[in-house]
């Protein structure tokens, strides 16, 4: 049975949507029946993003031809986006199931939940900025209010944070948008890109692409911009953790900078050295202050900082290999992050405490915690079998290989810090004599521990992803499909 | 020229998002912020003397065309407004529920997040 790929992509928007709004009506106090339709929904959004690999298209929204409707449009570096989305919201998705037992208004969080991936799968399939900007917010939206989750001091005032720092940087895509409208005459990617190539960069379009610099910078968390993170992404429920760190920074944020940056504007040697030392100073700032946090999920958000410096330091170097390298360490972080902030998580379920100086000896109570989140500590190290350590390898390769020895040094040094943090974590959390205190902690339930395995699965298979077999594919398409400047869609 | 008069607007927005102590007056200044870009984004579709948007059976298309205001801005403003009063209605409520917690609106004792 074939199905055409154009009835597909309308759906990653239309499933999900239309079951957030179903939960709602028929699942409002079945908490049983919310979480099946949750974990259906997200199993059906991952087969068809698998589906889609090699695949592209452009689906005209009611018929209209594209000068005149919405175009949503699939390509390698969309699908590639979409498989890290929908993998990590199936493992979330089963994860939720144990972990929110202990919150109210289960049926509101899958609601919000489904919505996220709502957003997320429209801001990669939009074909025009301004969709691009609508579906930014329904994921922006639905994140400010899981952050809030919670309802307690901590959780409000993270969200309170992230919503003002979230609507201004909104408001400056807004401006670059009206901006760009105004100069082009168009909101159509592929059409703004032919304009461009057409007239080339003038004052108003640089002072636009400024404008989304900063706006998605400030969604990626980039070092100047990143304020908000490490306190919004600790104080949401563990599972939204992953997913914020995992996937939501990427999609809302990276995917967005590398599509304008390189298919839309057409990116300069003097662009690509400011996405450069962004991508240094994150990486640099964000290691070295998680080295010296005691709560576990605040030290991985400011590792996700400095990982996410890594892949646009990969975007930044603008060659082929930098974009692979970029890309691949994206995919191989959406699943180790998860895979972290879920350990995190279950620490937290486990104990009661996200204190790591309360915390120790849990590998003996939590086994397939401790074993997965060695995987995940590992691959984000880069210790050589793990997918980490390849994607950091290609990123240091390619910085020489363009002639940035600091950059490629600098790279090598902030691995190290990586393995410092780490290995505290493993130390302080999972090897050390057991504190009184943790004698009766039970292990982690069925589901939790189902996703986890999951996810580690999922580190160690990509680590195969090296071999050319494997790659071609989802990866290097991506890459071919982001330097393809002016020119994107099937 | 009036286009500056939108980046004053978003300016002010901004002075007071960053000066403000109050998390109601935070929340005042982002909407300032907010109207100026729907200001500015409106204005894009602006022409002096121009012909509402509306094609007569009759008339040709290249006419109307060179005749009529830009529709497309109005579109995108009205949807970025309800996009808005979305977010709006959700900061207001935090601002309830950082009240019920804290006890104060202003944001300098509200600070436990550290580090």
């Amino acid at each position: 049975m074939s199905i055409d790929i154009q009835t597909l992509i309308p759906l990653f928007v239309a499933i999900p949507l239309g079951m957030s709004l179903l939960i709602q009506l028929v699942a409002r106090s079945r908490h049983m029946l919310s979480e099946v339709l949750t974990i259906i929904t997200m199993l059906v959004l991952m087969l068809m993003s698998c589906y889609a690999i090699g695949d592209n298209g452009i689906y005209h929204l009611g018929g209209w031809p594209t000068p005149v409707g919405i175009d949503m449009r699939l390509d390698a570096l969309a699908t590639l986006l979409l498989l890290a989305v929908n993998i990590v919201g199936v493992a979330v998705s089963l994860y939720s199931v144990d972990y929110m037992r202990r919150f109210t208004a289960r049926s509101h969080f899958y609601s919000l939940f489904l919505l996220m991936v709502t957003g997320m799968n429209g801001v990669i399939l939009a074909g025009d900025l301004f969709n691009l900007y609508v579906f930014l917010e329904v994921a922006a939206i639905a994140s400010y209010s899981l952050v809030a989750f919670g309802c307690a001091h901590e959780e409000l005032e993270a969200s309170f944070k992230y919503i003002v720092l979230g609507t201004l940087s909104s408001a400056l895509i807004l401006t670059g948008v009206a901006l760009v409208y105004g100069i082009t005459g168009t909101l159509n990617m592929a059409h703004i890109a032919a304009r461009i190539t057409e007239t080339g960069m003038n004052t108003p379009l640089l002072l636009a692409f400024g404008l989304f610099i900063c706006g998605f910078a400030f969604k990626s968390a980039l070092v100047p911009f990143h304020a908000w993170l490490p306190d919004a992404h600790p104080a949401a429920p563990a599972p939204v953790s992953a997913m914020l760190s995992g996937v939501l920074i990427k999609a809302i944020g990276i995917y967005v900078l590398a599509r304008l940056a390189f298919n839309v504007f057409g990116i300069s040697d003097n662009e690509l050295s400011m996405l450069r030392w962004l991508g240094l100073l994150s990486m640099v700032v964000g290691g070295f202050l998680a080295v010296g946090q005691k709560d576990i999920k605040r030290l991985f958000a400011y590792s996700s900082i400095s990982q996410v410096g890594f892949m646009v330091l990969g975007l930044g170097l603008g060659t082929p290999l930098g974009l692979v390298g970029g890309l691949y360490h994206l995919v191989n972080h959406a699943l180790f992050k998860p895979l972290l902030f879920l350990n995190a998580g279950a620490v937290e379920y486990a104990t009661g405490t996200r204190n790591l100086k309360k915390l120790g000896g849990l590998n003996r109570k939590l086994p397939v915690t401790a074993a997965t989140s060695m995987v995940g500590s590992m691959s984000i190290a880069g210790i050589p079998p793990f997918n980490g350590f390849w994607s950091k390898l290609i990123i240091v390769l390619a910085c020489i290989e363009s002639g940035y020895y600091g950059f490629a040094l600098a790279a090598v040094l902030v691995s190290i810090v990586t393995l410092a943090y780490q290995l505290k974590v493993q130390r302080m959390a999972f090897f050390a004599s057991l504190p009184e205190a943790l004698k009766d902690v039970r292990r982690e339930p069925p589901m939790m521990a189902l996703a986890m395995i999951l996810l580690a699965i999922g580190c160690i298979t990509l680590s195969f992803a090296v071999l050319t077999g494997l790659r071609d594919p989802w990866l290097i398409g991506a890459a071919q499909q982001t330097l393809t400047a002016g020119v994107f869609g099937g | 020229m009036i286009y500056s008069l939108c980046l004053l607007l978003i300016l002010i927005g901004l002075y007071g998002v960053v000066v403000s102590r109050q998390t109601l007056k935070i929340v005042i200044s982002l909407l300032i912020m907010n109207h100026g870009v729907h200001l500015l984004l409106l204005l894009i579709g602006y022409r002096e003397g121009g012909n509402p948007p509306i094609v007569d059976p009759g008339s040709l298309i290249s006419e109307f065309a060179n005749g009529a205001v830009d529709p497309l801005p109005q579109a995108l403003v009205l949807t970025s407004i309800v996009i808005g009063l979305g977010v709006l209605a959700l900061m207001v409520a935090l601002c309830v529920r950082l009240y019920e917690r804290y006890g104060t609106f202003d944001i300098t004792e509200i600070r436990r997040l550290r580090g």
